[in-house]
This record gives structure tokens, sequence and C-alpha cells, in this order.
């Protein structure tokens, strides 16, 4: 086995300086490097940027918090709300808690799936509207609920469902 | 004269049209030449009238719900703004009978006052717990906490004073006051509701704990499905700053205490104290095994009070009102108030603060109203997904930690969910091991890979494949993953897929002797 020199020690090799994408996550990144345990932090800002976490966050944020590769991208697998691939132009996101199955969740999650052609954590082929399943968002009296482009909706029924996102693709330029 | 009109901003209000109502009551009136003034309240707790909407009149508070914006025509022709006659109409809400047959202690404020403005705070009793405090030596008020009997209100019920005494007598100058906001169990919403509509009780009961213990930094852990509330328990923090009650002197006691949010990432596992500390260090939430305790090796390590959002929201009650008046509720060792969670396929669902004591039959039924379908109840599940699931027969439970412990049951937070007659308990059963496999940290094999096997082998039972040697290897799996994990997310999960197993056995396609035997 050869030795590897310290460019090739995971986390040690300096983020692409030419590209600008990762100069930006490495600027996000300077901002909170001062607080205590910042990577979850940091990761939320860089996914609020540019609403999903691009392939070089890993580099740059393992460079400039001293992290190895592998931790970073051990955090970033182990969340469901961190991306690695863009969100889709519509996110419609159902809860799945027993609350709202009392009342008919896994219905309407049921119907979403037929009326959008995916399934959950997928997107329809035109990346327009993406179907994701939550556990709880604390509307547990006035369920089934239901998040569309993130804004709440309580007491959702597949009619509901269909029309709010429906009202999401008016002002879109396909009918 | 501006009449003012509360319209809540609760998100649950929200969810069904408060905003629109606020939109459709501001322009409405602009248009008429009425003169008012919208407050935003925080939410009574009465969802099923949501968006609930308040008119004062003559300082008292009447109440409209559930109304829509397209009512708000009709109701300012009927005169809502003098509180008159309409069929949207409940009255003075201070005399409606499902809140005037609470008792609200940590809910004492919620819905009344503007739950951002310091004045209204501190003019409905706001900061008094926190002047005393300030007044009494840290034992002396860990001394308080401890006698008023207040326990853990996420779930485990460890008593708060003694949990405060441990980090108070821990050596080192650096120690750590979290608040675990990650309410994540379904049926549960009532620190949602604290935290949006009287968010100042948490960061009162979050500076009491820091005198109490010598804590210099809080952190509040909230769970990223929670936006409303962590807009505004940010604006409340910078508002405590401003007045001079967070920071270097708090209150000019000399003593320094600041609050940070950290919002979490869609981790049910995070609201589990350890996982939610890794999480704060910006860890994957990976379960730590105890010992070392939280109180001791903590935060960063350091000495750490973990307590749930209403736990830390009875403390200003407590240390304004004394011990004595909190342990003077609740029943046994169950003293003081819960904050109970009417939730699920319920008619009046919604928030009811009691004593410990009540039986879920005057929650569900008197105060609930029943089924919100009219259809029979045939379970509930208290205390999250990981609570058993009850029968109507055993509706006369008394909610105390140790009677429904003894019922092979847990009060837990406080919520209740509602199933009824139609829900199927097998796919119940089966759902309980499939969110166990989706939240999973993956340290302990039982959970991990248990949660997995378990909805397989309860696949294998409904579809009638050798039910009973399955049944079996359910059982014992069962067993596996409540002695062989570390904490409740594995060692739990069993109780909604056994007590759905014995108590609807049909359900799985067995009969109860081949379940018993």
């Amino acid at each position: 086995m050869t030795e590897r020199s310290l460019s090739e020690i995971p986390g040690g090799v300096p983020p692409d300086a030419a590209d600008p994408v990762s100069a930006r996550i490495g600027e996000i990144a300077e901002a909170r490097a001062g607080e205590p345990g910042p990577l979850l932090e940091i990761l939320h800002d860089v996914q609020h940027e540019f609403g999903w976490l691009p392939e070089s966050t890993v580099p740059a944020l393992a460079h400039v918090l001293n992290l190895s590769r592998a931790e970073v991208h051990g955090v970033i697998s182990f969340y469901s709300d961190l991306r690695t691939s863009p969100a889709a132009d519509v996110e419609v996101a159902i809860c799945r808690g027993e609350a709202c199955q009392a009342v008919g969740a896994e219905a309407l999650v049921a119907h979403a799936a037929d009326r959008l052609g995916v399934g959950i954590g997928e997107q329809t082929a035109d990346r327009s509207v993406g179907l994701e399943q939550i556990f709880c968002f604390g509307n547990c009296a006035l369920g089934p609920t239901a998040s569309v482009a993130g804004r709440l909706h309580g007491r959702v029924t597949p009619e509901r469902l269909d029309a709010l996102i429906d009202d999401t693709q008016a002002g879109s330029s396909t009918p | 004269m501006t009449t003012t009109v509360y319209v809540p901003l609760d998100s649950s209000a929200r969810a069904v049209g408060a905003d629109e109502v606020a939109v459709a009551l501001t322009a409405e009136a602009a248009r008429r030449g009425d003169d008012i003034h919208i407050v935003r309240n925080g939410s009574r707790g009465m969802l099923w009238l949501e968006p609930f909407v308040e008119v004062d009149v003559d300082g008292t508070r009447i109440g409209y719900g559930p109304v829509q914006a397209e009512d708000i025509a009709t109701l300012l022709d009927a005169g809502l703004l003098t509180g008159a006659d309409h069929a949207l109409k409940h009255g003075a809400v201070d005399a409606l009978p499902w809140l005037e047959r609470q008792d609200r202690l940590t809910y004492a404020r919620m819905g009344v006052i503007d739950p951002l403005d310091l004045d209204d705070y501190q003019a409905h009793g706001g900061l008094a717990g926190l002047r005393n405090a300030i007044a009494l030596a840290p034992q002396g008020v860990v001394d308080v906490v401890a006698a008023s009997g207040l326990r853990g209100r996420g779930g485990a019920g460890f008593p708060a004073g003694r949990k405060w005494q441990t980090v108070l007598d821990a050596p080192g100058d650096t120690k750590f006051i979290c608040c675990n906001a990650d309410e994540g169990d379904s049926g549960t919403y009532a620190d949602r509701m604290l935290m949006e509509g009287d968010p100042f009780t948490l960061l009162e009961g979050m500076t009491i704990a820091a005198l109490a213990v010598g804590a210099t930094q809080g952190f509040i852990y909230l769970r990223s499905e929670y936006p409303d509330a962590r807009d505004i328990l940010r604006e409340a923090i910078e508002a405590a700053r401003g007045y001079g009650w967070l920071g270097d002197d708090v209150l000019g006691s000399g003593r320094a205490f600041d609050i940070s949010v950290r919002i979490g990432a869609g981790a049910y596992i995070c609201g589990e104290e350890t996982s939610m500390l890794d999480s704060l260090e910006g860890k994957r939430g990976m379960v730590r095994a105890k010992p070392p305790l939280p109180a001791l090796e903590g935060l960063f390590g350091k000495p750490t009070v973990v307590n749930n959002v209403l736990t830390l929201g009875s403390v200003p009650f407590v240390l304004a009102e004394g011990a004595d008046a909190y342990a003077s509720r609740g029943l046994d060792r169950s003293l003081g108030t819960q904050v109970f969670q009417l939730a699920g396929n319920i008619k009046q669902g919604g928030v009811v603060e009691l004593g410990f004591g009540v039986t879920l039959r005057e929650l569900v039924e008197d105060f609930g109203g029943g089924t919100a379908s009219g259809r029979p109840i045939r379970a509930i599940q208290v205390g999250g997904p990981l609570g058993s699931y009850l029968t109507a027969d055993q509706l006369d439970l008394p909610l105390e930690y140790e009677t429904f412990a003894a019922a092979g049951a847990m009060v837990g937070h406080g919520g209740i969910v509602v199933h009824d007659d139609t829900a199927d308990m097998a796919r119940l059963a089966r759902f309980a091991m499939e969110f166990c496999s989706e939240e999973s940290c993956g340290k302990c094999t039982p959970c991990r890979v248990g949660s997995t096997r378990g909805v397989e082998v309860i696949d294998k039972i409904t579809a009638g494949d050798d039910r009973q040697g399955n049944l079996t290897l359910l059982l014992d799996l069962c067993d596996v993953m409540t002695d062989g994990s570390l904490c409740a997310m594995g060692g739990l999960t069993p109780m909604p897929v056994r007590s759905a197993l014995t108590k609807f056995p049909e359900d799985f396609g067995l009969t109860a002797q081949e379940v018993s035997s």
C-alpha cells in the first residue's frame, strides 16, 4: 500500500477555488465557523440559499470545519430534510401520523400518488410537483394535514388537495 | 372608538383559514369605515372552532367560530363589533363551559394575550416567577421546583427538581439549559401552541432554570416542521434581550443568560434527549448510552438540564404562586396539571389543561364529544406513537403516570388519539413497525433491523401465511426489541404492536385464544 499524501486525506483537500458554488458555500460556513457545533446550522443555511445541497457542499464544509468528508456526508444522509438533489417546484407533503391516519390520511396519500403518478419521495417527470410524507405537523385535531408549497392546510379532503395543487399550477405556462 | 378584534396566529388556526379571515376583516372594516384593531393572539385551544374570532365589547371578549373569510360580511352586518347575535356566536369566552371547567396554570395566558407584547405578558402575571427566583439562592429555586412535584412533561415523567439538583451540584463553570422542542409524537401539539401563543412563558422557565443551576447559555431544539414557532420564538428572544431580560444582566440580577434556537432536520429520534444533544452539537442524531447522565455530561460534555417545553413552561407558575399551589392539583405522585391534547377522530379536538387524575372518558366524551365521524370509538392511543392502544372499555382509567403504567400504557406527553370503528388495527400495528424502521437512528440492531422484520412478519400474519408460527416470531421479536434497545424508540415500539394484537386479534385474522396461548 502506498503512503498517502496530506492532500489525499479526506477533508484535507481544499475545495475547488474556481467553483463559485463551492466558494459561496465556504463563505456561508465561515460565517458560523466560530459557533459551537455549527455543521447542521450551516447545512440549513446552504439549503436555504440553494434549495438543496450541491455536490461541492461536502468537500467545502469538510475543509472549513476541519471534519472528514465522511462526517459531513454522514450528517447529510441522516436527516430527511436535507436534500442532495433539487426540490420540485411545488412540494406536497402529507402527514402520515396516527392522528391524521384516524381521519383518512392514508387515503389522501393514495389519492395524491394516483393523481400525480408518483410515489412518496418522488417528483413528476417535469419536476413541477414532488410528493413527500411527513410525520406530524402538530395539527392533530384538524387533520388530515398537508403542506402545499410551504403552506399548511387542515381538514384536507382529496378534492381540496386537488384544488390546492391546481392553484399552484395556475400561474405556470402549462395548462 | 377603536374595537379590538382577536384572530389567532396559531398554525392550526392558519391551516383552516385564519390569515384569510384577518385579511377579509381588515378590508371589509376599512370599506365600511369601522375602526378596528386586530390582535393576532394564540389559540384558546378549542381547535374545532378555529378560526375563532373574539371581539372585545366593553372589556368582555365575545367569541365567534369557526369563521371563514366569506362569513365576515354577514358577521359585520349582524353587528360583530358590538357582540351581536349570529349563527357563529358562542358568547362570552371566559364563560364557555369548555374553558371554564379547565384549570389553566401553564396555559393561563394562552389565547388571552398578544404573544409578543411584553407589557401584556406582565399584565397577566408574566415575569413574577422569574423575579421571585432572582430573590432566591440557586438552591432555594431548586427546592421550590422539587417541592412542587413537577415531573418531566416530555413523556418519561422524571422529577424536574431532582434533575436540576444534579446539575446544580455538578462541578464546572459551563452549564447549559436545553429545551426539547422536538415534539414529534403524532397527537401532541401543546408545545407548539405554547411556543406560538405564549413564547415568553417558555423563555421565563428556561431563565429560572438557568438561575437555579448556574447556566449561562440555553438552546431550544425546535423541529423543522414548526416554522411559525421558530419565527415567533426568535422575535420573543429579541424582545427579551431588548428589555434587559436575556443578556449579560438578567433583569438587573447581575447574572448572565441568553437563548438560541436551533432547528432540527426531520428526524423523529431527535426528540430522545441524548439524540437531541448530538443533533444540537451538529452531528447525526445518534442515541447515547446512559450513563453518563446528560445532567452531568450533556451538551458538549457539560452538565445540562434537558427539559420539555411544557416542563419549563410550568416553572413560572410554580415560582410565582409557590410549590403548594402547584402540588395541590393532581393525584398521588402525579402532581400539578397536564396539558392534554385531544386528536385524531374527535369531534371537539383541542387542549384541556386539568390536574392529573381526570379520566379518559371525561376528556374524550365530555370535552371531546366523541368521534368526529359519529361512529363508535374503537381504539385510543395515549402518549404518542409508542403508546399502547386502549379500548373503549378502558375509558374510565384516570390519567396518572402510575395507573397508566400499571395498565401497560403510558400518559407520555398527554396526547390522546381517537380512532373510530373503521380503524384497521393490524394496519396500525404494521405502521408502528414501519415508523420505527423509518425513524430508527440505527444504533441498536433490534430497533434498526427488528422493525423491518416486524413489518414483514405482520404482513405474513395478515396474509394468512403460517399465522401461528409467525405470531410466535412476532412476540419474540417484540421481546428482543424491548430488552435490546437503548432508548424508547426500539424499546416501546412493541407497545402499540402488542396491545393491538391482544385487544384486536381479529384484525390480524387471529383469535383471542391464539394470541394469549
